[in-house]
C-alpha cells in the first residue's frame, strides 16, 4: 500500500513540475486546455474511443503528464484488463472483480456491455513509452535502468521532463549514461523544444559515443532535416561516419559469432552421422529423422513435465537431453539390429533401405502428431540476447553453441577413454582380428550405430529450439551432415568440426556478399572442388588400419 | 477414446452441430433431404499429402471431405451422391500435373479443388487447359494469370498485398518509409515484390528505401538477414517488412527476430503467408503485434464463420483445430460449383464455367463473394495483429469486398489487360487498348 501511496506521490509531484515546465510542442497536447481550466479534462477520455489513434494519444498524455489512477490504468490496459462500458465508463478487471478505473473505487457488479480496450502497435508503442516514463520515476534500480534505456532508443521529445525529472534528483551512477543519451537523442528528435545549436552539438556529440544503430537512426534523421542549424547537421553527419566506421568493425565479430553459431548446429547434427557413417561406414539415410525424434522427444517431455510440474517446466530442455539420448539411442539401436545388420557390406542397399525407412518415419510422425507443426517453448532463461561490446549475442544460439562444444568433448571422451570406445575403433578398423580378440562385434556395432543416434536425437533436442518441429525437420539437416562429414574427412571428429566451422562461417561471410540463394551454390561448388582435390576431406584418416 | 459413454456425446455432438450447419447452409431448404441415389459425381482432390507442402495441404484435402459429406447429408448435388476423389501429388510438382491428367482422363471428375503453391498451379494448368477440366485454386497468389479452367478463390495481389502496403503507410499502421521486402525465392514472392516496387515507387519511396532478399525454401539460419534488416531499419525513418516467406521457413524466421530483440512496434512484419495454421506451431508471445493480411481469420465473429468452425471441430474430432484463409476459400468454392451445377443442372464442364460468372455465395465473414467475369471472386481484406493466444486481432479492414484483379495495373506490360470470359471478349488477357485478344489462352 505505502509503495503505491509513493508512486501517486511522485505522479502528483510530476504533474505539478510539468504545470511549470514550457508547453511541449506536441500537437496531441497544443489543443488542450490546461490541467488548472475550470472544466475538469477527463485524462482518460481517449481510452474510451473506439479508434486506435484516440487511445494512443491518451496513453501517451498520461504517460507525460500523469494523472490519480493513471499508473493502475496503463497496467490494466497492457494486461488487457481495462474495459469500456455502454455508460463511457472505465473499468478494471481482476479475476471476477471490478474496479471503477477512475477512481480505484470496487463496483458491486459487471458493469453493462463491457468491451475490452483494444491495443494494436501504435497503442502497444505508446503504451511502452508511457509506462517507461512511469518506471523511471517509480520503479526500482534495475526498472530505471530499462526504462532508460527504452526511452533512449525510442526518443520521443514530449517524455523530455520526465527525463530532465530523473536527471535532476539523485540517481545512482549506473543510470547518468543511458538517461544523458535518452535526453541527447529527444533534443535531436523532431517535436523537441527549440534549444540552439550547441545545446544540439553537444547532444550529437553523446550520442556519437554512444554509437551504436538506435543512435545512428537519430542523427540521421536529424542530419536530414532541413530546418536544424548547419553546423549541428554536419556534426551529425560526421558522427554518422564515425558510428558506421565502428559499426563495420562490430560486424566483422558479429558475422564470425553468425558463422560459428551456423556451425554449432551444423556440428550437431553431424556429430551422430560422423559416428555410424565416418567410423562404421553405414549411409545412414534416416539420420534426418532421427535427429526429427530427438525434437519430438524433446516436445513430448516440455509437454509431460508441463502437465505433470508446470513449477519445473522451464527445466524441461535439460531434461529433454537425456531423454532424447535414450529414446533416439535406442531407436537407433534398434534401427541396426532389425534392419542394418543384414545389409553389412552392401552400401547400396543400405542407402536405399534407410531412405525407406526415412520415409516411414515421416509418415509415422505425420499420422502420429500430424503434418502441421507442434510448439516447443523457448524457456525464459534463453528467450532474448545479451550485448557483449557492439555484437548482440543471442542466447538460444550461444547455448546451442556450448552445448555442441560439450556433446563434442563427450563423444571424443567416450571414442579415446572408455573400452567400448576402443572397441568400436578395434572393430573399424579391423573387424576380424578384432572378433579373433575377443570382441562381440555385433554387440559393438549395436552400441555404436545407438551412440550415433543418441547424438543424433541430443541435435534435435538444440534444434527444436531455432527451427520448426515438423516431420520434414530432418530433410534439411541430412545433406548439410553428409558434407560436413565428407568434407572433413570419414571417421575424423576432430574433421567434423573444422568443416562445420568451416561451412558455417564461410556461408555466412558469403551470405550479405551475394545473398543467401547463391552464397549456399557458391559454397557447394567451393566444397566440390575442394574434394576433387582432396577427395578423403580435410583431415583424412591415415595409417595401416585404412582400407583404401 | 474407448468408453462407450465419451463416444456418444461426441457423435451427439457431431450430429447436432452438422444439424446446425446446414440449418445454416441450405437457408430455407429442407433440413434432411432424400438421402441421394444414382452414379455418384465425383470431384477431384489434388493437394500433397506428404513431402514439403503437407503441413499446409493436408488441411485443405480435409475440408473438402467434410463439405462433401455435409453436402451429400443435404441430399448430394442434382440427386446424386458426391465422391471425392483423392490423389497425392507428393509435393512434387511435375507429380501435380501426372496427378492431374489421372483426375480428368480416368477418373473423369467434374471439378477438381486443389493446389497450394503457384509452381504447382503452373504445372497442372496445361493439363487442366488440353482437358478442359475444372479447377478451383483456393490459395491467394501474384495474378498475372487468368484461365478459361481455372478459378481463382484466393487473393489477387490487389485483394491482398495492395492493401496491406496501403496500411503499412497509413498513419495506423506506423507511416513506414522504408521497406524490406524479405521473401523465399520463387514465383510467387518474386511476381509480388515486383509489383509491390512498382507500387511504392508511385508512392513516393525510392530505390534507396526498399530492401529486397530471397532466401532458399526451408531457410532455417536468419541471423544475418535479421541484422541486416536491423541495419537498413536505422536510417532514422520507420521501417516495415513485407515477407512473403514460405510457410516452413517462417518460424525459424520470427524466433530470430525475437531472439535479436526486434518488436512489432519497431520493425513491424506484414506476412502474406502467415496463417491460424503457421502460428500453431510457434510460441507467439514475442510475435504480439506483428501483422498478416488475409480475407478471412478464424477469430471473425459471425454465425456462419461460428458454425463453420464448429463443423470443422467436429469433423477433426478436435476442439481446438484452427481454421484459415485457404479452407474459407475452399468453403466459397465448393458451394459456388454447387450452384453452378444446380442451376447448369449438369455436370457438363462447359456449362458448368458459362453459368459460374455472375454466381454469389456469402462467406464466411459476412460479405458475398461473386464471381467476376475474370474467374476471380470479390473479397474483403483484413488486417490482423497476431495476439498472444496464436488468433489475430483484426486491426483494419476494407469497408466493402474488393473485386479481384488477373492482372496487375502495376507491371507496365500488363497495365492494359483484362479477363473477361463472357461472350463476345472470352478471352484470359484482352488487351483494352488494342481492343485485341494476346491469346486464346491464358498467356
Amino acid at each position: 500500500m505505502s509503495e503505491r501511496r509513493r508512486r501517486v506521490a511522485l505522479l502528483v509531484l510530476l504533474g505539478v513540475v510539468l504545470a511549470g515546465a514550457p508547453a511541449p510542442s506536441r500537437a496531441q497536447t497544443s489543443d488542450r486546455t490546461t490541467s488548472d481550466a475550470a472544466s475538469p479534462v477527463d485524462p482518460f477520455a481517449g481510452l474510451t474511443s473506439p479508434h486506435f489513434e484516440a487511445i494512443a494519444a491518451a496513453v501517451g498524455r498520461l504517460g507525460a503528464e500523469g494523472a490519480p489512477q493513471a499508473q493502475a490504468v496503463l497496467r490494466a490496459l497492457s494486461a488487457h484488463h481495462l474495459f469500456v462500458a455502454e455508460d463511457g465508463g472505465l473499468y478494471v478487471r481482476e479475476g471476477e472483480s471490478w474496479t471503477d478505473a477512475r477512481t480505484g473505487a470496487p463496483v458491486a457488479s459487471a458493469p453493462a456491455g463491457a468491451r475490452m480496450v483494444r491495443e494494436n502497435n501504435r497503442v502497444r508503442g505508446a503504451l511502452a513509452q508511457a509506462m517507461a516514463g512511469q518506471a523511471l520515476l517509480g520503479g526500482d534500480a534495475a526498472a530505471r535502468r530499462d526504462a532508460a534505456v527504452r526511452l533512449a532508443d525510442h526518443p520521443d521529445p514530449a517524455m523530455l521532463p520526465v527525463v530532465e525529472r530523473a536527471l535532476a534528483t539523485p540517481h545512482e551512477a549506473g543510470l547518468d549514461v543511458p538517461l544523458q543519451r535518452a535526453r541527447a537523442a529527444m533534443l535531436l528528435s523532431p517535436g523537441a523544444p527549440t534549444t540552439g545549436e550547441q545545446a544540439q552539438s553537444a547532444a550529437v556529440r553523446v550520442l556519437r559515443d554512444a554509437g551504436g544503430l538506435d543512435a545512428r537512426a537519430v542523427l540521421a534523421r536529424f542530419a536530414a532535416d532541413e530546418a536544424a542549424p548547419a553546423e549541428a547537421r554536419k556534426a551529425a553527419r560526421r558522427a554518422i561516419v564515425t558510428i558506421d566506421r565502428r559499426i563495420r568493425l562490430w560486424n566483422l565479430g558479429q558475422q564470425v559469432f553468425y558463422g560459428l553459431s551456423l556451425g554449432s548446429v551444423l556440428l550437431l547434427a553431424a556429430m551422430g552421422l560422423a559416428i555410424t557413417f565416418g567410423v562404421m561406414g553405414i549411409i545412414n539415410m534416416a539420420h534426418g529423422e532421427l535427429v526429427m525424434l530427438g525434437a519430438y522427444t524433446t516436445y513430448l517431455t516440455q509437454k509431460t513435465l508441463t502437465a505433470v510440474a508446470p513449477g519445473l517446466a522451464a527445466f524441461s530442455l535439460p531434461l529433454a537431453v537425456p531423454v532424447a539420448f535414450l529414446v533416439c539411442g535406442a531407436a537407433g539401436m534398434l534401427i541396426e539390429r532389425g534392419l542394418i545388420r543384414f545389409l553389412y557390406g552392401r552400401p547400396l542397399e543400405t542407402l536405399l533401405a534407410t531412405w525407406g525407412l526415412s520415409l516411414v518415419l515421416q509418415q509415422a510422425v505425420r499420422s502420429l502428431f500430424g503434418p502441421t507443426n507442434v510448439a516447443v517453448a523457448t524457456p525464459g532463461w534463453l528467450a532474448g540476447s545479451f550485448q557483449l561490446g557492439g555484437l548482440t549475442i543471442t542466447l538460444d544460439r550461444f547455448a546451442i553453441m556450448l552445448f555442441a562444444g560439450a556433446v563434442m568433448g563427450a563423444v571424443l571422451l567416450v571414442l579415446r577413454r572408455t573400452a567400448l570406445g576402443l572397441q568400436m575403433r578395434a572393430v573399424t578398423q579391423n573387424r576380424r582380428m578384432a572378433a579373433l580378440m575377443g570382441i562381440r562385434t555385433a554387440r559393438v556395432d549395436a552400441l555404436t550405430f545407438g551412440l550415433g543416434s543418441g547424438v543424433a536425437g541430443l541435435a534435435g533436442v538444440a534444434v527444436s529450439q531455432i527451427d520448426n518441429v515438423s516431420p520434414n525437420l530432418g530433410q534439411g539437416y541430412i545433406i548439410d551432415s553428409f558434407l560436413v562429414v565428407v568434407f572433413g574427412g570419414v571417421g575424423n571428429l576432430w574433421g567434423t568440426l573444422a568443416a562445420a566451422m568451416t561451412l558455417g562461417v564461410g556461408g555466412k561471410a558469403l551470405e550479405p556478399l551475394v545473398g543467401a540463394v547463391s552464397g549456399k551454390i557458391l559454397l557447394l561448388l567451393l566444397v566440390i572442388l575442394f574434394i576433387q582435390r582432396h577427395p578423403r576431406g580435410m583431415f583424412p584418416l591415415r595409417g595401416r588400419g585404412v582400407e583404401s | 477414446m474407448t468408453d462407450p459413454t465419451m463416444r456418444i456425446t461426441r457423435r451427439d455432438f457431431a450430429r447436432f452441430s452438422l444439424a446446425a450447419s446446414a440449418a445454416m447452409l441450405g437457408g430455407s431448404r429442407t433440413l434432411r433431404a432424400a438421402p441421394p441415389s444414382g452414379e455418384p459425381i465425383r470431384i477431384g482432390v489434388l493437394h500433397s499429402l506428404s513431402g514439403t507442402m503437407a503441413i499446409s495441404e493436408t488441411t485443405l484435402k480435409d475440408v473438402i471431405l467434410m463439405l462433401v459429406e455435409l453436402q451429400n447429408r443435404k441430399g448430394g448435388v442434382l440427386g446424386r451422391p458426391l465422391e471425392a476423389v483423392v490423389v497425392d501429388p507428393a509435393s512434387n510438382w511435375p507429380l501435380f500435373a501426372e496427378k492431374a491428367r489421372q483426375l480428368l482422363a480416368v477418373d473423369k471428375v467434374s471439378a477438381t479443388f486443389g493446389c497450394w503453391t503457384s509452381v504447382s498451379r503452373k504445372a497442372v494448368l496445361p493439363v487442366f487447359e488440353e482437358l478442359d477440366g475444372i479447377l478451383f485454386y483456393p490459395v491467394q497468389y501474384e495474378g498475372q494469370e487468368c484461365s478459361r479452367n481455372v478459378f481463382y478463390m484466393g487473393a489477387a495481389p490487389n485483394q491482398q498485398a495492395i492493401p496491406a502496403v496501403d496500411y503499412l503507410l497509413s498513419e495506423d499502421g506506423g507511416g513506414a518509409k522504408r521497406f524490406a521486402l524479405v521473401g523465399t525465392d520463387y514465383v510467387y514472392p518474386r511476381t509480388t515484390n515486383q509489383i509491390l516496387q512498382s507500387y511504392l515507387k508511385q508512392k513516393g519511396i525510392s530505390d534507396a528505401d526498399v530492401m529486397v532478399n530471397y532466401t532458399p525454401f526451408g531457410q532455417s539460419d536468419w541471423q544475418t538477414i535479421v541484422s541486416q534488416i536491423k541495419t537498413f531499419g536505422s536510417a532514422g525513418r520507420k521501417t516495415a517488412v513485407i515477407s512473403t516467406i514460405n510457410g516452413d521457413a517462417n518460424v525459424p524466421f520470427y524466433k530470430e527476430l525475437a531472439a535479436q530483440g526486434i518488436s512489432a512496434t519497431d520493425i513491424p512484419v506484414m506476412a502474406f503467408s502467415v496463417g491460424e495454421e503457421e502460428l500453431a506451431g510457434m510460441d507467439t508471445k514475442p510475435l504480439v503485434g506483428q501483422l498478416a493480411a488475409w480475407n478471412y481469420f478464424q477469430s471473425i465473429d459471425t454465425p456462419a464463420n461460428q458454425a463453420f468452425i464448429q463443423e470443422w471441430r467436429a469433423f477433426t474430432k478436435n476442439p481446438r483445430r484452427t481454421t484459415n484463409d485457404p479452407m474459407e476459400a475452399h468453403y466459397i468454392g465448393f458451394n459456388l460449383w454447387v450452384q453452378a451445377v444446380t442451376k447448369a443442372g449438369t455436370t457438363d464442364h462447359d456449362k458448368v464455367i458459362e453459368t459460374m460468372v455472375g454466381l454469389k455465395q456469402p462467406n464466411l465473414t459476412g460479405s458475398v463473394a461473386e464471381v467476376l467475369p475474370n474467374h476471380h471472386i470479390t473479397k474483403p481484406v483484413y488486417i490482423g495483429e497476431i495476439q498472444e493466444d496464436g488468433q489475430f486481432n483484426v486491426v483494419w479492414q476494407t469497408p466493402r469486398a474488393v473485386p479481384g484483379q488477373a492482372w496487375s495495373p502495376f507491371v507496365p506490360e500488363t497495365r492494359n489487360l483484362i479477363g473477361d470470359w463472357r461472350a463476345p471478349i472470352r478471352c484470359g488477357n484482352y488487351d483494352t487498348v488494342k481492343k485485341a485478344c494476346l491469346g486464346t489462352r491464358h498467356v
